[in-house]
């Protein structure tokens, strides 16, 4: 099994910390893991990407290939459009719906949204779940949640990360996250029946 | 990341960087010193969170000095590390490379992270080339663990061969996470006088013996290189040989299921170059295909002038591209596999979204002064320097016309007014001002130079995450003063929305006096009043 996942954001959007919470989820489940991160004057206001390589098996590159990434995660939908190159076809793109316009040239918002779903994506009205789970600042435990619905690992796995990730901040802001991480895992689980 | 230090545990994700921290902390280091520079700074950072008391770790103002405070814990037998980004090693060249002749008895590790592809620099310099400028040695990981353990092997080959050790990383291993399992700890070493003055002192009797003497001990050298853990050759098909290094070898490793056929493959880790391994490989083929990170340097070391029997292919020859990032794309092409199919976009245009300055930074406000005070002066020169008002030179400000290397445009400012082109007027932030802009002040001074300084003090080295700068605002402008700049033309103004007018007039009146004027722009950095806030800093 080999599962790559590329996060894609705007610098001080937490791509890194996203990719952390990935990372740790693999790592807990006992599969082999590679992160690659950009820090330094790229983070600022900028696009900023990161990779993350799961694997059953040791893995060789640091970095992902063209046209062989699993999923494509999005913190903002022009963001995650911006590195489709790297998807391999029928894999999973998935992005928070919210724009994050700091230029002057974003297309209308529609066009952007309209990309996506052409590609087959899937929009996750992340900032709206973060509300409801009472917690405005977990959008991107949010798309932790909608996320898992494709990555091999049990969601478990990600609660557990989320957890620990957390745990410093106390037992509510860790149940705070935990409901962002179940609303967005719902985002994308086919109802019942 | 955390944990507990002091014994040996489960593997634990690191980054790279932080495992070069980590091994050099186990390897009992007495010594650490860096300035920030990505993708060097984690080292550093990690240091300061996990060193265990009685271990020397700090800031410095610049390379050169955190390299000579290193040299000095050596001296005196403890062990020290000093870590900086690629283009600090040409600041720190001098110490390095003088101290490859001095007999190192506390293993002295350079950890050096260049940056190819340039995600934060200004060029892509490769650091294997200062090692072999140095004669001494490098070592290249390819992974977290492996950074670890050449770490830790770094300081035991410092003291046995005597020379400072070159760890050199690339931005994908400094800033790659992945396991490392740690090893046992070795105890911090007291601080023991005992170097023979006549093995440190490069007065020219000594130099020569000992230049010698370094020069005798690159067979050693090479020796150990041939044995080195990490090289591997595997002889396979007889007509086509690939070379990798570093890092180098996990992209290629990615493509060789796919090739039909195994190439023989040596895979160095450790410099000077092992003469016989390559030879070994070169019997068995008639091709080779060198994928190394940075400049063709086994490459050309292996096609060098003259013709050969055996074609040598990479960068050079356009097998591989001759500069930016290696990718696996990048490789597998070069092995001549296919071009994965990628999707597009069609005819939808994605907008390019560079890096910016954060909403609320002081330097927008100063930008907008320096348009203000520039307006309608006709000719004028606006030198600057690297850090995030580097970013003054895109839209909306195109303020600045220079950004070279640290403290440059101060030097820079003082030449164009020498030639005639004035305002001159060089835009620098605090942290480097204080790491090479201080001496071309100095040389500004003496000379009187018909030029304006524009510090920008937001307190901060804000770029590399929030360091502290060295000397906090207040010491500025005694600083200043010290170096001999009249005091009627220094001023320290504070800078917010609402006094970009006053800094524009200032600015102005500056710029016509005929001499030198300094002026610092006092306002902290937006994030590091965040962070502060937030208890962090």
């Amino acid at each position: 099994m080999r599962f790559d996942v590329l996060l894609a954001g705007v610098g001080g959007q937490g791509v890194l910390s996203l990719a952390a919470i990935v990372t740790e989820a693999a790592r807990a489940e006992g599969m082999h893991v590679k992160q690659a991160e950009v820090h330094g004057m790229a983070q600022r206001g900028g696009s900023v990407q990161a990779t993350v390589r799961i694997s059953s098996d040791p893995i060789e590159s640091e970095l992902v290939s063209h046209g062989v990434v699993d999923m494509i995660l999005g913190l903002e939908p022009l963001e995650a459009l911006r590195y489709v190159d790297y998807l391999a076809s029928g894999s999973g793109l998935i992005t928070a719906a919210d724009p994050y316009e700091n230029i002057l040239d974003y297309p209308p918002l529609d066009t952007v949204h309209e990309q996506v779903r052409l590609l087959g994506g899937h929009l996750i009205d992340a900032s709206r779940l973060a509300r409801e789970a009472g917690s405005p600042r977990s959008s991107n435990v949010v798309m932790v949640g909608s996320a898992s619905t494709l990555a091999p690992l049990p969601a478990a796995a990600f609660e557990a990360a989320i957890r620990r990730a957390f745990s410093s901040k106390g037992e509510r802001v860790v149940e705070a996250n935990i409901r962002a991480f179940r609303l967005g895992r719902e985002a994308l689980t086919p109802a019942q029946g | 990341m955390t944990q507990t230090l002091g014994q040996v545990e489960t593997a634990r994700m690191f980054l790279g960087d932080e495992a070069v921290a980590v091994a050099a902390i186990d390897s009992g280091v007495g010594a650490v010193y860096s300035y920030p520079g990505t993708p060097a700074t984690e080292i550093m950072q990690t240091v300061l969170d996990l060193a265990p008391p009685g271990v020397a770790a700090a800031w410095t103002a610049n390379e050169k000095t955190a390299y000579e405070a290193a040299l000095g814990a050596s001296m005196v037998g403890q062990r020290a590390l000093v870590a900086m980004k690629h283009v600090g090693l040409n600041v720190a060249a001098d110490p390095f490379i003088n101290s490859a002749l001095v007999a190192i008895r506390g293993g002295l590790v350079v950890a050096v992270a260049d940056d190819p592809g340039m995600h934060s620099s200004q060029n892509e310099q490769d650091s294997r080339v200062l090692a072999d400028f140095a004669r001494t040695i490098c070592l290249e990981p390819a992974s977290s663990q492996e950074a670890y353990d050449m770490t830790r092997e770094a300081f035991e080959v410092s003291e046995r061969f005597e020379v400072p050790v070159l760890l050199r990383l690339v931005t994908r291993i400094a800033h790659g996470r992945s396991s490392v399992t740690t090893g046992i700890p070795e105890a911090l070493r007291p601080a023991t006088k005992g170097a023979s003055p006549a093995d440190w002192t490069l007065l020219p009797g000594n130099a020569r013996r000992l230049w010698r003497s370094l020069l005798d001990r690159q067979g050693d050298m090479v020796d150990w290189s041939e044995q080195h853990a990490t090289l591997q050759l595997s002889e396979d098909d007889r007509g086509f040989g690939v070379i990798t290094t570093g890092i180098a070898r996990n992209h290629y490793l990615e493509s060789v299921p796919g090739l039909g056929f195994t190439p023989s493959h040596l895979h160095l880790g450790a410099y000077p170059i092992p003469v016989n391994a390559v030879r070994r490989l070169a019997d068995c083929v008639d091709r080779i295909l060198v994928i190394e990170e940075g400049y063709p340097f086994v490459e050309r070391a292996l096609s060098g002038l003259l013709p050969t029997r055996w074609a040598v292919l990479g960068r050079r020859t356009g097998s591989l591209p001759p500069d930016g990032e290696l990718t696996p794309d990048t490789v597998r092409t070069a092995l001549g596999l296919p071009t994965r199919p990628r999707i597009t976009l069609g005819d939808f245009d994605l907008p390019g979204r560079p890096p910016q300055l954060c909403k609320g930074c002081p330097h927008h406000d100063s930008f907008a002064a320096v348009l203000a005070a520039l307006e309608g002066l006709g000719e004028s020169v606006v030198t600057a320097d690297i850090g995030c008002y580097t970013l003054g030179a895109l839209p909306p400000y195109e303020a600045i016309e220079s950004c070279v290397c640290m403290g440059a445009s101060i030097g820079m400012a003082r030449g164009a007014s020498d030639a005639g082109l004035r305002p001159a007027l060089a835009v620098i932030g605090d942290s480097t001002f204080l790491h090479s802009g201080v001496t071309p002040l100095m040389d500004a001074v003496a000379a009187d130079t018909d030029m304006t300084v524009l510090i920008l003090d937001n307190d901060t080295v804000a770029m590399t995450g929030q360091q502290r700068t060295l000397l906090p605002g207040t010491r500025l402008e005694p600083l200043i003063t010290g170096l001999g700049v009249h005091p009627d033309h220094l001023h320290v103004v504070e800078i917010t929305t609402t006094k970009v007018g006053e800094l524009a007039a200032l600015l102005r009146r500056e710029m016509a006096h005929e001499g030198l004027s300094v002026i610092v722009a006092v306002k902290e950095c937006v994030e590091a009043l965040k962070n502060r806030r937030k208890g962090k800093s």
